[in-house]
């Protein structure tokens, strides 16, 4: 058949006289009686319907669960080396905090009688995120409590997907800080450092552990460094997803090149604590901290390939992205050596996370052909 | 080699090679064409016929005294049936003369030039507007106006814009590879009534064809033109893009191509002012694609203004049965059609019909700030700001973001990744803030 777009009586008068009778193609139309306006107003039949819309008809590939996995899949490497190096504990960290952020996802739903949002898939990326920056020694009932507080009070009481101002998974994070101050700051070695670290699963404790600081507090209360090689794989002592900095830059520059997280950011934010801390250490190389120690230790390749990176809580503009990361590296560098404690990726990007709206509207860009503004007389 | 371009943009997949083999085929006269009184941005024509006339093939049959406008000619020979309100491509209801074909083709040519060249500026602009000539991209501004700046802008570079930056339209392209000569005659015309020496040509590199035999024929002619190629992005085919791209000057905010010493004019504007100029037809064709997935037989055909749609898409093998969207112009920017017998106008460069699944179905889901629409725009906008102060009705600040910049080319809305109606959005925007003002401006009146 291919009479099907005409519009007009007169064609399908034609059509019916063309085909020979009894032809299966061709059903005499329903007896319904045709107006007898101009038949130039008659739209498409109605088995044709088509859209009015107005335009873009395309669209490109990409959406939120798809941005949201991406990041998920690009944390893996990090996830799979916090198992490798903390053993089954590790897992049972990831998977309570992904299903807590889940579920209270989930009640929030429930509650506000929003849509269910779990499958976007901003919920186990939290989830992830949260667990990847807990002590592998940290009791699961924490675990899971941090998940609850990062989704409730990190997003859905600002609204949800979108709506936040900080980063939830950290607002979980500083929760935790905050109610487990010695929990969280309990670490031990790693098992590949031969001081055999796996867990009985059922009491979560550790069965036969070394505690070990990390290499930020030995810099910090004892003055010791750690040797590069340690930092890069990730045998040392820390949070579980934040040690191995090789783990994390493998994702972390995957999502670079997906275009996923903005280039700027870590490199404005690792860029300012290298070049921060650098200058510290060549005034006084006693007693202030290599800079490349500075930025392999501690949560700052996960912080800012991740962290810093998510999109809801960073800035849109390039240069309110720049002010953002140096920002960040410049609160880091001040909290870990003057502070009073050892590690502050954490707060640092919770402080620049507060300026970002004001960084959007601060740093318009200029458009096309922006004539410079007349001076005021 | 490195292409010029222009920042930021996109590149959306094209889908060109549906059509663009397909040679223009000339469509057999229609039986039936409507013309609108007003084709084109300007004042509307007065109709200069009634019913019952006999008309010829390019007899003036509307026109208007004001300047920026231009006339409307009969294109076929035939009876004047009505003049009443038919269904507009736009999407509105509008005042048409249906023409019904009768006898045999005669036609009413121009006043004849007898060599261009020697013919005084005013003689050869009020040919190309006795021809109704308008930018046959789609923007349908009067020609003669665009080639008649005042007297105090200096007009240093004429650009020649081939570059098709819509997916789908094959249209420009193959008006380059089979009339080349015409547009270059087009566009020599255009530059000695302008009186500028340097002209660019610039076409975007997927159509390699058009680009050799442009190159080819401007070398073996002798003309002084320079062939552009520019890298695949769109919206490079919007004006202030295509300066940028090729000279790289910035059209100011609010200000035209000509404040900058350039005047730009399509491919198929050229080869109608060639037409016009030395064979003293008025614009009574043009070539627009028929394309898209879901056509049978994608074409590039010549037709008659005024044809309706419906005759085109049986030169096409009709459409096929799950097509669920069919719409005038590219997929960026184009008009949806709700109505087969709307009539090709002067704005015509092609009609898309697509299957597959709809953009209306996807779920919505909440800015993210992801920030890849202002990563795209490639006016320098925020359109998620812009979106949201719309909805808020912050006025004031849709006007200290630049909306009014916005050239509505669609970019910000295909990239969202939350699916949010960007660029429809800021349309309800432009619309709001032209009401605050007028509002404001009676309240301090």
């Amino acid at each position: 058949m291919t009479e099907k777009i005409q519009t007009s009586e007169e064609m399908e008068k034609e059509t019916a006289v063309k085909t020979a009778p009894g032809s299966p193609e061709v059903k005499p139309e329903p007896e319904a009686p045709k107006p007898k306006k101009d038949p130039r107003s008659k739209l498409f039949r109605s088995d044709r319907m088509t859209i009015v819309a107005p335009a873009p008809h395309a669209k490109g590939k990409n959406s939120v669960p798809r941005i949201m996995y991406t990041v998920i899949a690009a944390l893996l490497p990090a996830a799979i080396m916090s198992i490798v190096l903390f053993g089954t504990k590790a897992m049972v960290t990831l998977m309570v905090a992904v299903f807590a952020a889940m579920v209270a996802e989930f009640a929030c739903n429930k509650i506000m009688k929003t849509g269910i949002t779990v499958d976007d898939g901003s919920a186990i990326l939290t989830g992830l995120l949260l667990a990847l920056t807990l002590p592998p020694t940290f009791p699961i009932a924490g675990t899971a409590l941090g998940a609850v507080v990062a989704i409730v009070f990190g997003k859905m009481v600002f609204g949800g997907l979108g709506a936040n101002i900080f980063n939830p998974a950290l607002i979980g994070r500083a929760f935790l800080q905050a109610s487990f101050p010695v929990k969280i700051t309990t670490w031990t070695l790693p098992a590949l450092s031969g001081s055999g670290a796996y867990y009985d699963l059922i009491t979560s404790k550790a069965v036969d552990t070394v505690t070990g600081a990390t290499p930020l507090g030995l810099m910090k209360f004892e003055g010791i460094g750690t040797h590069l090689k340690p930092l890069l794989f990730g045998n040392i002592g820390g949070c579980i997803g934040e040690t191995s900095a090789i783990a994390i830059l493998i994702g972390g520059l995957l999502l670079v090149i997906l275009r996923v997280a903005d280039w700027r950011i870590p490199l404005s934010y690792i860029g300012t604590v290298f070049v921060f801390s650098g200058a510290l250490w060549l005034i006084d190389p006693a007693a202030y901290p290599d800079p490349l120690f500075m930025i392999l230790s501690g949560g700052l390749m996960l912080g800012a390939f991740f962290m810093a990176t998510d999109m809801v809580t960073s800035p849109v503009t390039p240069l309110g992205t720049w002010i953002y990361g140096i920002g960040m590296g410049v609160f880091l560098v001040v909290i870990r050596i003057w502070g009073g404690l050892p590690e502050g990726v954490m707060y640092s990007i919770l402080f620049m996370n507060g300026l970002v709206p004001l960084l959007n509207r601060w740093t318009r860009p200029r458009y096309f052909g922006e004539i410079q503004q007349e001076k005021k007389t | 080699m490195k292409l010029s371009t222009f920042k930021k943009g996109l590149h959306p997949e094209d889908y060109k090679y549906f059509s663009h083999d397909q040679a223009i085929e000339t469509l057999p006269l229609p039986d039936d064409v409507y013309l609108p009184l007003q084709q084109h941005i300007g004042a509307a024509c007065e109709p200069l016929v009634k019913k019952g006339d006999r008309v010829r093939t390019g007899q003036l049959i509307a026109n208007s005294s004001s300047y920026v406008s231009a006339p409307v000619h009969a294109s076929i020979t035939g009876v004047v049936m009505d003049i009443e309100k038919y269904y507009h491509p736009l999407g509105m209801r509008a005042t048409m003369i249906h023409i019904r074909r009768e006898g045999e083709e005669e036609w009413e040519l121009l006043e004849k030039i007898q060599d261009w060249k020697w013919t005084p500026k005013e003689k050869l602009l009020e040919t190309i507007r006795n021809a109704g000539i308008v930018g046959l991209g789609g923007a349908t501004f009067p020609t003669h106006v665009k080639l008649n700046p005042p007297d105090d802008k200096t007009i240093d570079s004429f650009i020649l814009n081939g570059v098709e930056c819509e997916p789908y339209l094959t249209a420009d392209d193959r008006l380059m590879i089979e009339q080349s000569d015409k547009i270059l005659l087009g566009m020599a015309i255009m530059m000695h009534i302008l009186d500028v020496q340097k002209g660019y040509i610039g076409i975007e590199n997927n159509k390699p064809e058009a680009i050799a035999r442009m190159q080819k024929r401007v070398v073996e002619l002798g003309y002084p033109f320079k062939v552009v190629p520019l890298k695949v992005k769109y919206p490079q085919g919007a004006e202030k893009m295509l300066i940028y791209s090729v000279l790289k000057r910035k059209v100011p905010y609010s200000k035209l191509p000509m404040d900058v010493g350039v005047v730009v004019n399509n491919v198929a504007t050229a080869f109608a002012v060639a037409e016009a100029v030395t064979e003293a037809k008025p614009l009574v064709r043009r070539v627009i694609t028929l394309t898209g997935d879901g056509v049978n037989q994608p074409k590039n055909l010549m037709v008659r203004l005024g044809t309706p749609f419906k005759d085109l898409f049986e030169a096409c093998g009709n459409v096929k049965d799950d097509v669920h969207r069919i719409f005038m112009g590219g997929p960026m920017m184009g008009m949806t059609q709700y109505h087969l017998e709307s009539p090709v106008v002067k704005g015509s460069s092609g009609i898309v019909a697509v299957t597959g699944e709809l953009v209306e179905e996807l779920t919505t889901f909440p800015c993210i700030r992801c920030g890849a629409c202002v990563r795209t725009c490639p006016m320098n906008l925020m359109p998620l700001r812009l979106s949201k102060f719309t909805q808020e009705k912050k006025c004031e600040d849709l006007e200290s973001y630049g909306i009014m910049n916005c050239i509505e080319c669609g970019s910000c809305a295909f990239v969202c990744p939350a699916n949010i109606p960007l660029v429809q959005w800021i349309r309800v925007g432009k619309i709001r803030l032209r009401e605050h003002k007028a509002k404001k401006a009676k309240e301090n009146a």
